[in-house]
């Protein structure tokens, strides 16, 4: 990390940045949309405030999505957070998988290509935030290598992190497996989908990020 | 049957070279179909030029990269949790190779099991 963001990171905490910049991150399907689409359902006044779309197929979301100035409230703290829904972070990407989800082959690739190009935002987006909110399926095992570099990128650059597992709405979710593999890290358990836990999560964004 | 090359890199060897010279040497020699054991990995911002770099790469015949490494032991980010853990926050042992010819069958904090396969 460079000498300019050791400064940045040290005065942006000093002086508490008013509008901090946090974003959404975790593999692709984990329900980073989803969440950030509740975020700003749940906090947005404007209703023309656009809203990511959603799939059980991955890689639907290949652009960044920035919400400005969401005012979150809880236990009577107020904070302003500009939330960033990123594309899936993966290492491989295979055309033949959206194949065998129904897509034409020429769909297919150019959904691959954009996928690529969305993980490459994703990575550039790391420099650029003030926190990050690691969404993690809490069906899925957690020690991928996505999860990893993250945290990692995160406790090298000093940022403040929240993981959250998500979909603990399904029975077979295991959250206390991701609490257990990243103990060191402020974590919550979530469904993005149904709103369970939304309370619990709002609290924890208010003293991780506030 | 094929033959499959594994490639266990030291730490002396990589740490010579510079980031993105590091990044790379472990793409070209992926995508020559190697599996290599990295002694002590990369750290977390060579990770991400990694998978950033691995992306301008991918086509129809190169899907990416499998990588595996153990969660680095952060030590709870205390001052004495550092002071008294030497290694803490360093980079841990790490496996990469082409993502259709390594797959890992199972990883926690103590064991990375991996598939390899001729293409």
């Amino acid at each position: 990390m460079g000498v300019i963001s050791q400064f940045r990171n040290f005065f942006g905490k000093l002086f508490k940045k008013k509008n901090a910049c946090i974003g959404i991150y975790g593999p692709p399907n984990a329900g980073k949309t989803t969440l950030a689409n509740r975020i700003v359902k749940d906090w947005k006044d404007d209703e023309s405030e656009p809203v990511g779309s959603v799939s059980h197929i991955a890689h639907e979301t290949r652009k960044a999505q920035r919400h400005h100035k969401l005012e979150i409230e809880s236990k009577g703290s107020k904070i302003c957070l500009d939330i960033v829904d990123t594309p899936g972070l993966a290492t491989k990407i295979d055309f033949h998988d959206f194949m065998k989800e129904g897509m034409g082959e020429k769909e297919s690739k150019q959904r691959s290509k954009e996928a690529t190009e969305g993980v490459i935002e994703s990575v550039k987006w790391l420099d650029d935030l003030d926190g990050v909110i690691l969404v993690m399926d809490a069906t899925e095992n957690p020690y991928t290598q996505v999860n990893v570099t993250v945290i990692g990128n995160m406790e090298a650059r000093k940022l403040p992190l929240l993981i959250v597992a998500n979909k603990i709405d399904l029975p077979e979710s295991d959250p206390e497996a991701i609490k257990e593999a990243f103990p060191q890290h402020p974590f919550i358990g979530i469904s993005a989908l149904d709103g369970t836990n939304m309370e619990t999560f709002y609290e924890a964004i208010a003293k991780q990020f506030g | 049957m094929s033959d499959i090359q594994l490639d266990l890199v030291s730490d002396a060897k990589l740490s010579r070279m510079g980031s993105t010279e590091k990044v790379r040497y472990i793409i070209d020699e992926v995508r020559k179909g190697k599996i290599m054991v990295l002694e002590k990995g990369l750290d977390p911002m060579e990770e991400a030029k990694l998978i950033e770099m691995t992306m301008t790469e991918i086509e129809e015949d190169f899907f990416g990269l499998e990588i595996e490494s153990y969660p680095r032991d952060d030590s709870g980010g205390t001052f004495f949790g550092k002071l008294f853990k030497k290694d803490a926050g360093q980079q841990k042992l790490t496996v990469i190779g082409p993502a259709n010819q390594l797959k890992t069958l199972r990883k926690d904090n103590s064991l990375i099991s991996t598939l390899v396969s001729t293409k």
